[in-house]
């Protein structure tokens, strides 16, 4: 069987699976479509958090952006995992014994107000939205890769699969749907990586062999490094980014994580606050084993790279270089005219490139965009170094397939863990809870499936048409936690004292002061410059949520000293929540 | 949800437990995220330069300490948490377990 029929044959296997999966667990009351009726076993629980969790943007573009930027990507590993450090220490346990359905549930109840459920609310749904965007289009791109689909009709395709089993079986289906995609996309992962090690280092443990000596005796990092300062970039081991940048993005990453609702809500559905903890501990492990091997596939792609394009000829470059080149994501052009590729710091050309029709003298296809003056000649997505692997790797067609339903799993499974707490949000915080308490249980399912629907249509369209802004702003997601959701919560659990006024200002105030700063450097309306020049205190966009936090306390803290003090039955439920 | 009372009214004795419970876990929770910042951001960030004078399996260990061992770090702090409090519970008799 040739690739492509592999390919189908793998993606459409998984898809029976999930949708086999979603028959058998068809949710029948609003606990089970919220929470899965709160049965589910730890080790299970930790496996549907990690595919959860890791998203397209773990599986196809976490190893390629530590390909390109080395050291400075270690704020994406130690932020996305760290959060669960914070979220197993210091939330976690809590709201499992609060034991309702959302995180507005507890916001709303330990702040004893409908202002402050309605504010997390709105930040749940901002978050949710723009995360949910970059995964439909994740579904899109390996369906036009792989099986030569338009990316349109691939987002058609994951839409329907997860209509399938996010409406019918709610958390019920969602969770051991994600536990089934865990378990293809971590093969998916692994397997390639292990065979890339093998074939570099003789170490089949890809965390190992990255710090082992390949054929020629020196180690990779070391080869790595000594190519790329070759070619006039900075060592792999060394980082562009300043300290404080490092810290605040990282901090940043690791508090948004700890705040993202459809992360947290997936500890409402185990059976005890004990199992909402070691659950916590399972998720990172599983997690863990992806985001370590991630460095190892990222060195091993960079220096594959540079060994079959620099200075080869264009006519001689390997097949993989002329596909990626067919649908646009490598870009070749030969400014010195001599029909040999050469690669080397800065942009090639400017902008993302645009083709004409016409093909050049050696077969290439011809930018119309204006060369810069470096002597870069290559333009290269780095989304696609983790689907490129395999091929540049020549491993067999059965890998390339694995990588591809892999793909798909991984975008799948946090769309559909976004949808329901999207649905969730709207059919019993806002519905049920604030603006139609008289509806029944059965009206709020209904409620939860409708809304569910229409929250597929908009993240399809968004997935068909990616705004720029939006695209732009991930950032937007893990600053808006850090700034409103983390600290709301966190000082509802250990700070008794903590009242309405103070809580909902707090919130306020770190979202205004962190939407203010990501709006004015990314959005176009302004014309800000976006370098760490013009930065306050040197910290980027990214990074910003952390300044939002430390205002969101420090207003929280400010208010409360004078407003009235928290009833004593909220007091009451915090020293309930406290005890395990 | 349990009723709210279960905490603040129980007798005297029982609310100095909850409190001395509490403070035990607020403890062990200090002294777990010191060890969380100090690998990830002492040794992966704010001391990279010098660790990475060192080397570990072939790593710098300051980029080892950002890119593998900080993970593995976290790993282990949220399963010794999950087992010095149950502990800590089983001593005050509080916990589900």
């Amino acid at each position: 069987m040739d690739t492509q029929a592999l390919t189908y044959l793998f993606v459409g296997a998984s898809f029976a699976l999930y949708i086999g999966i979603a028959i058998w667990s068809r949710a029948g009351s609003t606990s089970e479509f919220y929470i899965a009726g709160g049965h589910v076993p730890p080790i299970a629980n930790g496996m549907a958090t990690a595919a959860d969790w890791m998203s397209a943007a773990s599986f196809i573009s976490m190893a390629g952006i530590i390909a390109f930027s080395g050291y400075d990507a270690s704020v994406y590993l130690m932020g996305w995992t760290g959060g669960y450090v914070l979220l197993a220490l210091l939330l976690a346990p809590y709201l499992r014994k609060f034991g309702q359905f959302t995180v507005p549930d507890f916001i709303g109840e330990r702040y004893y107000s409908r202002v402050a459920r309605v504010v997390a609310v709105i930040c749940l749904i901002i978050i949710s939205f723009t995360y949910i965007a970059g995964q439909m289009r994740g579904v899109g791109v390996v369906f036009s890769r792989f099986l030569e689909l338009p990316i349109a009709w691939g987002v058609v395709v994951g839409m329907g699969i997860v209509f399938f089993y996010a409406v019918l079986g709610g958390m019920k289906g969602i969770t051991y749907t994600q536990v089934a995609q865990y378990c293809v996309l971590i093969f998916a992962y692994l397997v390639p990586a292990v065979f890339i090690s093998f074939m570099f280092t003789g170490n089949p443990i890809p965390q190992l062999g990255l710090g082992s000596a390949g054929v020629d005796g020196v180690t990779i990092l070391k080869r790595l490094d000594g190519a790329l300062v070759d070619l006039g970039f900075t060592a792999f081991t060394d980082g562009t980014k300043s300290k404080i940048d490092l810290f605040a993005i990282t901090l940043a990453l690791m508090v948004g994580t700890a705040g993202l609702p459809h992360v947290i809500v997936r500890f409402f559905t185990v059976p005890k606050v004990s199992d909402a903890r070691k659950s916590a501990g399972y998720a990172l492990v599983f997690i863990a084993l992806l985001y370590t091997t991630a460095p190892a596939v990222g060195a091993f792609a960079r220096l594959n790279f540079i060994d079959s394009v620099h200075e080869k000829t264009y006519a001689a470059a390997p097949e993989w270089v002329k596909t990626w080149e067919d649908i646009g994501l490598i870009a070749w052009t030969d400014k010195n005219a001599d029909g040999v590729i050469d690669y080397g710091p800065g942009a090639p050309f400017e902008g993302r490139p645009v083709f004409s029709e016409a093909r050049g003298a050696h077969g290439e296809r011809l930018l119309s965009n204006p060369a810069t003056i470096n002597a870069n000649e290559i333009f290269v997505d780095r989304d696609i170094m983790v689907l490129a692997n395999p091929e540049i790797a020549a491993l067999p067609g059965w890998v390339i397939a694995l990588v591809a339903a892999g793909g798909v799993a991984a975008a799948l499974s946090t769309a559909a863990g976004l949808l329901l707490v999207i649905s969730t949000a709207i059919s019993h915080d806002l519905l049920k809870k604030t603006f139609r308490p008289q509806i029944t249980e059965k009206t709020e399912l209904m409620a939860a499936r409708l809304s569910a629907v229409a929250a597929i249509l908009v993240a399809g369209y968004l997935g068909v048409n990616p705004p720029g802004f939006v695209a732009q702003v991930v950032a937007l997601a893990f600053g808006l936690a850090a700034c409103s959701l983390f600290p709301a919560i966190l000082m509802g659990i250990f700070f008794k004292g903590m009242n309405r006024e103070g809580a909902v200002a707090g919130m306020i105030g770190g979202l205004f002061v962190t939407l203010s700063y990501i709006i004015y450097f990314k959005s176009p309306w302004f014309g800000a410059v976006n370098t760490a020049d013009h930065w306050l205190f040197g910290i980027s966009p990214e990074g910003f949520g952390v300044v939002g936090m430390a205002v969101n306390f420090a207003v929280a803290f400010g208010v409360s000293r004078f407003t009235a003090p928290t009833p004593g039955a909220v007091r009451a439920l915090v020293d309930n929540i406290r005890m395990p | 949800m349990t009723s709210p009372i279960d905490a603040e009214g129980g007798s005297a004795k029982d609310r100095d437990n909850a409190a001395a419970y509490w403070k035990e876990n607020v403890k062990l929770l200090a002294i777990l995220l010191s060890i969380w910042f100090a690998v990830s951001f002492g040794f992966g960030i704010l001391l990279v330069d010098v660790l990475n004078q060192f080397s570990i399996g072939g790593f710098p260990l300051g980029f080892w300490f950002a890119q593998q061992g900080s993970i593995i770090v976290f790993v282990i702090l949220i399963f010794v948490y999950a087992a010095r409090i149950s502990k800590i519970e089983k001593r005050y008799g509080v916990g589900d377990q």
